[in-house]
């Protein structure tokens, strides 16, 4: 019953749904990361006898990983530990490169603007919380890099962009060096909103997929007209006019004439074949090109299309039916696409979900029988491209980011549990280490709420007995905690 | 439009007198037919600028302080006042508040708060919640009673900011006395305060979310910018050009830069300050933060960046009525425990800082507040700059005011002993040299009956239907009552109240259509339920309260909302 509850909840348009995975994991017990210190640096790891999956070329028994500054340094059969180097002894244990999840909404205090349908003014960059607890969480379960995309209420929504899990690290440390800007589209039900209404708020155009692919085309021939002016002025400026006015510089436009002009990628919310088929056409209008299509459920009607127009799939494994537009949705697509030649990743939308996205990419074994390197590929390599960092993470290679989650298992298994998970050659998150200084978090905890429980009643010592009931703890709550607690860093085994 | 604005003030003036003779609550009052000479004759001044001077004389001559020394020579015009035992401090500083400003503002017209466009923003360009050409210096009001609460409090100055909106309005530097309000001005404008409140959440109109406040306010500054730089290059060459555009917001914002207003910018935690950090350095304007509380966690960074803080005095506590079965995280806990170390941080690491009220309904909590910033390691000379001299410095008022020097503003706080001392009293207050003599606050006669603190709802019916209000009270120990009233006429701070035996007995003032009036409330307390009568300029309704929560508050509540 709990679980079909939260499963409906959490496939609701997230636009609007928002507040309630954050509600759902406040009832969850914060994980000890609620401590966070950045981990320091290790110059120098070696991760030895282990089962290293490069994802690139294959998978080694018995393997090891060498990191220097930051970076893999050496993959191999046998790699002998430089002096001084610390050693990670991972025996019956498998290494894959961290997981990418192409659609979160973890990290931000703020998700969506959702008072208008164009709201590329908007971006995710400046409301990031370091602070959130799901940054912790997703790190337990090997996620290392996740693209934070703005909501889905609106046609063209805000700009976004790719970060790395460092929990602990200032909101400025997150984002992923280089890695190319995004902005958030979103087609069909929820920027239309024909089909509820939100108590106290007039209808909003657009009402129809129609008026949805008006508004985006309305909007880039603004983006174009204001390109237009700019170019004049500069123009007017080089031939030495004197005296020009300047444009106004419009912070809503300047996002899509970086689309125009290919520098920021668009990751496009969608469901139906029709309204996918219509932004190609829209973007093929102006010119540009889709780099994502996120959730894309129906994306195996369209596959070759999307082949064709070299257009990424970003999906989920296996919900469906949870709004009238996801009813066609099958636990085949990934699958599908891939084998129609789309480059698709899976993804999470979803704070708890993204602590399991190895199961998640597992089911496409099942569900279409891709290989198990394949089905890896869905939440490391694939994603890594769809965001323009394959250069930097996604595989196991010489040269790249030592973004590495461990696991006791084999990571397509249920049985799977993440050990340990690095970023840039540090441990962001190791199992023991957690499990440890658990009591040490509660005993902190205690102390400090005893404290402040005496200073702040001070002024209202004399307190009549009545309030005695409300001062005495809850056992029942307390009992439920290390439960609670676990599944949080065991991944949320459903 | 000023005319009106003076003849309004008149009015205002007119109506708070008629309150007075209506209920004649504790305070400070005015000495009147006083002279303008003043010497303080052999008391311990605490000068700020410098070190205490012991059993020195401090002559005040027409508003302004003429000598400090043990040994000044006393006019024969002056009145004098024997200091020994006193102590003499700079009039207090409340860095950032609306005392000042009566809530409601006096009218709802040119100089009111943004109203709820009829139209719902569709974008930065229908300028969302801004008002910031609203100067605090317009809008201040004798009427507002908490004037009187704060100079009694050792008060003599605020930095009074308009509320309502992402860009509210001008600060301006108050003193708070005068005979027109246009006398309590010294600076205007001294800041530009910002807020990040979105304009009534999911459905309210553009923005409605952080996200939109922030691109927002990144566009208004992006068109403030333009729109000098377009009206200098039209001004030059109008013929053949297209004129750029009026707007206020622009306009507004523009003169207030050029008159080197700070931006203050709203940042408690830690992430929020980082975040001004970013905000300041896209937006090049001279910039400070309020808040400030988690700035034990980053005060060097804060330092580095050489900006300004006021801290705010509410500390972080437990929600009052918050979910008992909530278990709060580390960080939150943490952070109520530490807030108050943050001042000997920012201290420590050389941050200019000042002190605010936040919040705080009553002065003798502000300064009980900053004594457990004292208790928590800082200074109590830094205590006592933060609330004189260094927001003086701060909003660019350090040449006239903030410490006792000669040719200052004679603003001054004399009290029998150490000012944060809860035992020490204050004896008297000077602003802009004129003497205000501190009386004791009424006491209850009884010790208090049961305790009247909570969330009470009272209903009543007057000439125009059923009403209700929400009372938050606060008892102390000794039975005073403070707190806040709020209905749908607005909210105000109870000026004075106690429950004594089981009689009890408050008053707030708030604007109604004759203008400010004073509401007492009175009655019997029989533990559970509050009856009695409000009176209103001479006529009384009578009322009932009762504590949403248990059964019998419940059923009121239903019947009491149609």
């Amino acid at each position: 019953m709990r679980i079909s509850f939260s499963m409906n909840a959490r496939r609701a348009p997230i636009a609007f749904v928002l507040l309630l995975p954050r509600f759902l994991s406040a009832l969850c017990l914060a994980p000890s990361g609620e401590a966070a210190t950045p981990p320091d640096a290790a110059p120098v790891i070696l991760i030895q006898n282990t089962t290293v999956m490069t994802v690139s070329h294959g998978t080694i028994e018995h393997g090891s990983i060498l990191i220097k500054d930051g970076k893999i340094a050496e993959v191999g059969q046998s790699i002998k530990a430089p002096t001084g180097a610390q050693v990670i002894e991972a025996s019956g244990q498998f290494v894959i490169p961290g997981i990418i999840d192409c659609h979160s909404h973890i990290a931000a205090e703020a998700i969506n603007e959702g008072s208008v349908s164009v709201s590329s003014m908007v971006n995710m960059e400046e409301v990031l919380d370091p602070e959130d607890i799901d940054i912790y969480r997703d790190l337990a379960g090997g996620v290392t890099s996740a693209n934070i995309l703005h909501g889905s209420a609106n046609s063209i929504g805000g700009q976004t962009l790719v970060i790395k899990l460092r929990w602990g690290q200032p909101a400025a440390k997150l984002p992923f060096e280089g890695a190319v800007p995004g902005i958030k589209f979103a087609l069909g039900e929820n920027p239309k909103r024909s089909n509820f209404s939100i108590p106290g708020q007039p209808r909003r155009y657009p009402a129809t997929r129609m008026g949805v692919a008006e508004t985006i085309r309305g909007a880039f021939s603004e983006a174009r007209d204001y390109k237009k002016t700019w170019d004049d002025y500069h123009k007017r400026v080089a031939a030495g006019e004197k005296n020009l006015i300047p444009p106004r510089r419009d912070l809503k436009l300047e996002p899509l004439v970086e689309v125009l002009e290919g520098k920021r990628y668009v990751h496009s919310h969608c469901y139906r074949e029709d309204e996918i088929l219509m932004l190609l056409l829209v973007a093929k209008e102006f010119g540009f090109t889709v780099r994502t299509l996120q959730h894309v459920l129906e994306g195996y009607k369209v596959a070759d299309e999307l082949a064709a127009a070299g257009v990424g799939a970003s999906t989920f494994s296996d919900w469906w039916a949870y709004k009238v537009e996801a009813y066609d949705a099958i636990p085949y697509n990934a699958a599908l696409m891939t084998r129609r030649g789309v480059l698709v990743s899976i993804n999470s939308d979803d704070a708890e979900e993204a602590t399991h996205l190895n199961q998640e990419a597992a089911k496409s074994m099942k569900y279409g029988g891709l290989t198990h390197d394949e089905a890896l590929k869905l939440v490391t390599l694939n994603p890594a491209i769809q965001l323009g960092i394959d250069n930097r993470v996604g595989t196991i290679d010489v040269g790249k980011d030592a973004d590495l989650a461990i696991y006791n298992h084999d990571p397509l298994s249920a049985y799977a549990v993440v050990q340990k998970t690095l970023i840039d050659g540090r441990v962001y998150f190791d199992r023991d280490k957690d499990l440890a200084s658990r009591a040490e978090i509660e005993k902190e905890k205690k102390t400090l709420t005893d404290k402040l429980k005496k200073e702040e009643k001070k002024p209202e010592e004399k307190k009549p007995e009545e309030k005695k009931p409300e001062q005495s703890p809850k056992p029942p709550a307390l009992s439920a905690a290390p439960t609670a607690q676990a599944r949080a860093v065991q991944g949320g085994a459903l | 439009m000023r005319f009106e604005l003076l003849h309004r003030c008149a009015l205002t003036l007119g109506f708070a007198a008629v309150g007075f003779l209506f209920l004649h609550p504790p305070g400070v009052h005015a000495q009147g037919g006083e002279p303008q000479y003043f010497a303080i004759r052999g008391a311990k001044v605490v000068t700020v600028s410098g070190p205490p001077i012991e059993g020195a004389t401090i002559v005040v001559s027409r508003g302004i302080i003429t000598a400090v020394a043990r040994d000044a020579a006393v006019p024969p015009e002056a009145w004098v006042i024997e200091g020994q035992g006193l102590t003499v401090y700079p009039g207090l500083v409340d860095a950032f508040t609306d005392v000042g400003i009566p809530t409601p503002p006096p009218s709802a017209g040119e100089s009111g708060p943004p109203r709820r466009p009829q139209q719902q923003a569709r974008g930065p360009e229908d300028r969302p919640a801004s008002s910031p050409w609203r100067a605090a210096a317009d809008e201040v009001s004798l009427s507002d009673k908490r004037i009187e609460t704060w100079r009694s409090g050792g008060f003599t100055t605020v930095v009074c900011a308009p509320k309502g909106g992402m860009f509210p309005g001008q600060a301006a530097v108050l003193d708070l006395a005068g005979e027109r309000a246009g006398d309590l001005v010294v600076k205007s404008p001294a800041a530009i305060p910002l807020s990040f409140q979105t304009t009534g959440g999911f459905g309210g109109g553009f923005p409605d979310s952080l996200l939109g406040v922030l691109a927002y306010i990144h566009q208004a500054w992006l068109d403030t910018d333009w729109s000098v730089k377009a009206q200098a290059i039209y001004e030059k060459n109008p013929r053949g050009m297209a004129r750029p555009r009026y707007d206020r917001t622009e306009a507004a914002l523009a003169e207030a830069l050029e008159d080197h207003a700070l931006v203050l910018l709203p940042a408690n935690n830690t992430v929020e300050i980082r975040r001004a950090f970013q905000l300041i350095d896209r937006w090049e304007v001279k910039a400070g933060i309020y808040g400030g509380q988690m700035g034990y966690e980053v005060a060097p960074e804060i330092a580095a960046k050489k900006l300004p803080v006021l801290v705010d005095l509410k500390w972080p506590e437990a929600e009052k009525d918050g979910d008992p079965e909530a278990r709060p995280s580390l960080r939150a806990l943490r952070f109520r425990d530490r807030a108050p170390s943050t001042p000997a941080a920012l201290a420590k690491a050389g941050v200019k800082f000042a002190f605010y009220s936040g919040g705080i309904a009553a002065p003798k909590d502000i300064l009980k507040a900053a004594k457990k910033s004292i208790d928590a390691g800082l200074a109590p000379e830094a205590a006592l700059r933060a609330f004189t001299l260094s927001p003086a410095e701060i909003f660019g008022v350090a040449d006239r005011l903030g410490s006792i020097e000669n040719g200052k503003i004679a603003n001054l706080v004399v009290t029998d002993g150490d000012l944060f001392e809860e035992k020490t009293k204050i004896k008297m207050v000077f602003v802009d040299g004129q003497r205000f003599e501190t009386h004791e606050p009424e006491k209850p006669k009884e010790p208090p009956k049961g305790d009247i603190t909570g969330k009470w709802k009272l209903a009543y019916t007057t000439p125009e239907g059923a009403e209700e209000s929400t009372a938050d009270l606060v008892m102390d120990k000794d039975g005073a009552i403070s707190g806040s009233l709020g209905s749908s006429r607005g909210t105000a701070n109870i000026i004075s109240g106690y429950l004594s035996g089981d009689k009890f007995n408050f008053s707030i003032n708030m604007v109604l259509d004759q203008g400010p009036t004073d509401v007492t409330f009175s009655g019997t307390f029989d533990g559970t339920s509050l009856k009695g009568t409000i009176s209103v300029h001479g006529m009384s309704l009578d009322f009932t309260g009762v504590k949403p929560g248990n059964g019998v508050g419940d059923a009121a509540i239903l019947g009491g909302a149609q």
